[in-house]
């Protein structure tokens, strides 16, 4: 599908891209961000996939980027993908070689003029992704730390140590539906809450999140227990009046207990990536509530710079 | 009011958050009706889908209807599955249909609201609504007045611990005396703010967008009066006929259907000051001004313009003219296009004319705002080198294909000096449309949030039933609707109102 390029460079890629929207009919841009996605070959369908059903709602020109091996001749390859139902642009770049590792050399070109650079790592990303030469294009820095295997050093305390304003990491965007129904809840019960805990599969970089934000915005230390998931499955708050808990047992529909309340229902649906992306995408400015609870995990768990 | 400081977990900073509604339940009397089936009832499930009801949510029906629980809740499930915007999900659906309630009755049956009482303080105790109530009239405004009374009589209405909204649909009456004598109904019952009328172009994400275009960029507004804006155009066309609506349309026609309260919050929008908030009563009061400001033309008969339309081929159908339509009487005299020529009387737009119109089974189906500014004041070309330039226009297109387009000049690629329009566009995201939320799910959440600005207020409606009245009046006294053949856009008398001026309408 699309146009393929062979052994070529940022400008002829940028000409693609220029007549394929002219052929396209519209020569005039509605894009308002550039997002860089930088993948591996084996998930490169599916990020690609996801960042163009995100760009639906931000329309964007996607840059998808594929490092191959590093050895043997320098050589560029480009997949342009424009229209077929989806908004804005899509290129896939693989890059092999020694070029492989300039990749930065070769999106900076392609960014749309004046507007947002967004970068996202749907899998492994570096340490620093502030300081990562592809990163220091952005001005929003999504990773994933969910997406790391469990086998290796904890990516989320590898991201907390190597916080830029700006960075952003998906297992905190799966929070926002959690958070948003914990702040509705506790809206019907002022005052402090005594004790707060997370309970969710072990190894949950967004329940270590939750965990951190409750601590921060409830000065209190919130607990941290262990259940076979899937995610996050209980959170409970004591307040006052007595306990709220959301219980979510089974990934989909939930129970909110608060008191003096019947118990109510509520969906609670772990979201697709593309949706996750969509919600990073509508705020490209750094999201100060995530500082402060990295900042606050930092804390608790005694790394950071 | 919906963020209390007290509550640690919220943070003005923290724009993640959804506004979610807290405890409450909404009650549709006409749960049967069409607005219901297609816009109401889609929009509570959209927005349960999006995670913005509060858990618990309650959704009664009041109709006269001989239904139980379920037979509503099949009602709400096939117009969820054939109208809603989003995905449907079954967990979404379980959880938001152990919230529906169905009271059968008549707007006079004392026992059925009796039985309203019952189902709302049950659903109080089963589902936790903290007796949040929003009364949703779907139903003609001459059963108001009934209903409302009867909300008082049974003790519905009262506002100790929790709060009683109402929430009416257009016509806001028919012209002042009746807006007034519908106002004085409801505000006999309900307190000023807990009032909310719907008028659903305002819950439009294009209308929102013309404060944002206005009011966020430092290149429109120096330009946005009187020396350099010559005039504009207004227009809300429908392709359609008045298909069922007959018993509600004849007698009312579009003046009165669409200029009183789209036209008027459209043209209001593009031209009020720069308020001081976005507050509701911000906001209601630069409209206020705008509306108060408005001039009607001395000579009626010369700026205004009316038709009805007769039969012809609209888009390759063969269409009956309006007096053929179903319960239509043959001497009708309701005007389905209408057009008016206003000015407004301020510094900023002394000497624009705002001209808007309304049809039915027009050219196609647009509504749109175009800002048509003045020529260059010297152009340093020959003559020949400017003869196909038109005027500069910036076109805020609110349905279909929302989004904003600019004309402007530009050189014809050859040897020659010679210049043409073209047209820059921005189209508010193609399919970005579909992911946007509908006109009702804004305002749906808007009203349980208790969140008034998209809402008018009661000074706005009176003041446009104050121009509208005696243009109507006028009509009513002078003459008959002028045919236009369907499928055109409107009658020769509209152009004459434009051609008057050395101006004509734009084709949308």
């Amino acid at each position: 599908m699309g146009t393929h390029l062979h052994d070529t460079n940022s400008a002829a890629i940028a000409a693609e891209l220029l007549l394929a929207r002219r052929h396209a009919g519209s020569p005039a841009m509605g894009m308002v961000l550039t997002l860089v996605v930088d993948t591996d070959e084996a998930g490169a369908d599916t990020a690609l996939a996801a960042a163009r059903e995100a760009s639906t709602e931000h329309p964007a020109r996607v840059i998808g980027v594929v490092r191959g091996r590093a050895s043997g001749a320098s050589n560029v390859d480009a997949e342009i993908m424009i229209g077929r139902g989806a908004q804005g642009e899509t290129v896939l770049i693989r890059l092999s070689g020694a070029v492989a590792a300039h990749a930065e050399s070769v999106v900076l070109p392609l960014l749309l003029p004046d507007s947002p650079v967004v970068i996202w790592w749907p899998g492994r990303a570096p340490d620093d992704p502030a300081s990562d030469p592809l990163g220091a294009l952005g001005r929003r820095r999504i990773t994933d730390c969910a997406a790391v295997p469990a086998c290796e050093p904890d990516p989320l305390l590898t991201q907390c140590a190597a916080f830029a304003p700006g960075n952003t990491d998906l297992s905190w965007t799966r929070l926002t539906v959690w958070r948003g129904l914990l702040a509705a809840a506790l809206d019907g019960y002022p005052g402090t809450v005594s004790a707060a805990e997370v309970v969710a599969e072990p190894d949950s970089p967004s329940a270590e999140l939750l965990r951190a934000w409750l601590t921060d915005r409830l000065n209190v230390r919130a607990a941290r227990l262990e259940s076979e998931g899937p995610g996050i499955t209980s959170v409970r708050l004591v307040t006052a009046a007595g306990e709220i808990s959301i219980t979510r047992a089974d990934g989909r529909l939930a129970v909110l207990t608060s008191p003096g309340q019947p118990d109510r229902p509520l969906a609670l649906k772990r979201r697709e990536t593309a949706e996750l992306l969509a919600e990073e995408l509508r705020r490209l400015d750094n999201d100060d509530v995530y500082e402060a609870t990295i900042k606050r995990l930092s804390k608790l768990e005694g790394v950071g710079r | 009011m919906t963020n209390p400081p007290s509550n640690p977990l919220r943070d003005p900073q923290d724009r993640r958050l959804p506004r979610i509604a807290g405890p409450c339940g909404l009650v549709i009397f006409g749960v049967t009706g069409d607005l219901s089936r297609k816009k109401l009832m889609p929009a509570v499930y959209d927005l349960a889908n999006r995670g913005l009801l509060p858990p618990g949510f309650a959704l009664v029906g009041f109709a006269r209807r001989d239904w139980e629980n379920q037979d509503f809740a099949q009602i709400v499930h096939d117009a969820v599955k054939q109208y809603s915007r989003t995905p449907y999900r079954e967990e979404v659906w379980q959880q938001l249909s152990e919230g529906f309630r169905f009271v059968p009755g008549d707007f006079s049956d004392d026992e059925a609201f009796d039985q309203l009482r019952q189902t709302i303080e049950d659903l109080e105790r089963e589902r936790g609504t903290n007796g949040n109530n929003a009364y949703y009239l779907s139903i003609p405004p001459r059963f108001f007045s009934g209903v409302v009374g009867q909300l008082k009589k049974h003790g519905l209405a009262e506002q100790a611990d929790s709060w009683r909204r109402v929430v009416v649909e257009k016509p806001f009456g028919s012209d002042l005396k009746t807006a007034r004598e519908l106002d004085a109904v409801v505000s006999e019952v309900f307190p000023p703010e807990s009032v909310f009328r719907i008028d659903h172009y305002l819950g439009k994400e294009t209308v929102q967008n013309i404060l944002a275009m206005r009011f966020a960029n430092a290149m429109f507004e120096p330009i946005w009066n009187s020396h350099y804006v010559d005039h504009v155009q207004i227009t809300m066309a429908e392709d359609i006929g008045i298909g069922g609506r007959a018993g509600y349309y004849d007698g009312i026609g579009a003046a009165r259907d669409v200029i009183q309260n789209h036209l008027l919050q459209l043209m209001a929008l593009i031209a009020m000051e720069e308020p001081i908030s976005f507050e509701a009563r911000h906001l209601r009061i630069e409209k206020q001004k705008v509306l108060e400001g408005v001039r009607l033309p001395q000579h009626l008969e010369h700026y205004t313009a009316r038709g009805q339309y007769t039969e012809g081929w609209a888009g390759g159908v063969h269409v009956p003219g309006y007096t053929d339509e179903q319960d239509i009487p043959a001497a009708s005299r309701t005007e389905t296009f209408a057009a008016v020529r206003l000015e407004i009387g301020n510094a900023r737009w002394a000497n624009v004319p705002f001209y808007l119109r309304a049809g039915k089974r027009l050219g196609r189906r647009v509504t749109e705002v175009a800002v048509v500014f003045k020529r260059a004041p010297h152009l340093p070309f020959g003559e020949t080198a400017t003869e196909s330039l038109g005027e500069n226009a910036l076109v805020i297109r609110v349905q279909p294909d929302e989004g904003i387009t600019m004309r402007f000049g530009s050189k014809v690629p050859g040897t020659a000096m010679e210049i043409r329009d073209v047209s820059m566009d921005f189209a508010y995201g193609g399919s970005f449309v579909e992911s946007s939320p509908e006109a009702y799910e804004r305002l749906i959440l808007d009203v349980l949030l208790g969140d008034p600005p998209l809402f008018p207020q009661r000074e706005e409606v009176e003041l446009s039933w104050q121009i509208l009245d005696p243009i109507i009046e006028h009509w009513a006294e002078n003459g008959s609707p002028q045919d236009y053949p369907a499928g055109t856009w409107g009658p020769s008398s509209a152009d004459a109102m434009l051609a008057r001026d050395g101006r004509a309408w734009r084709r949308p």
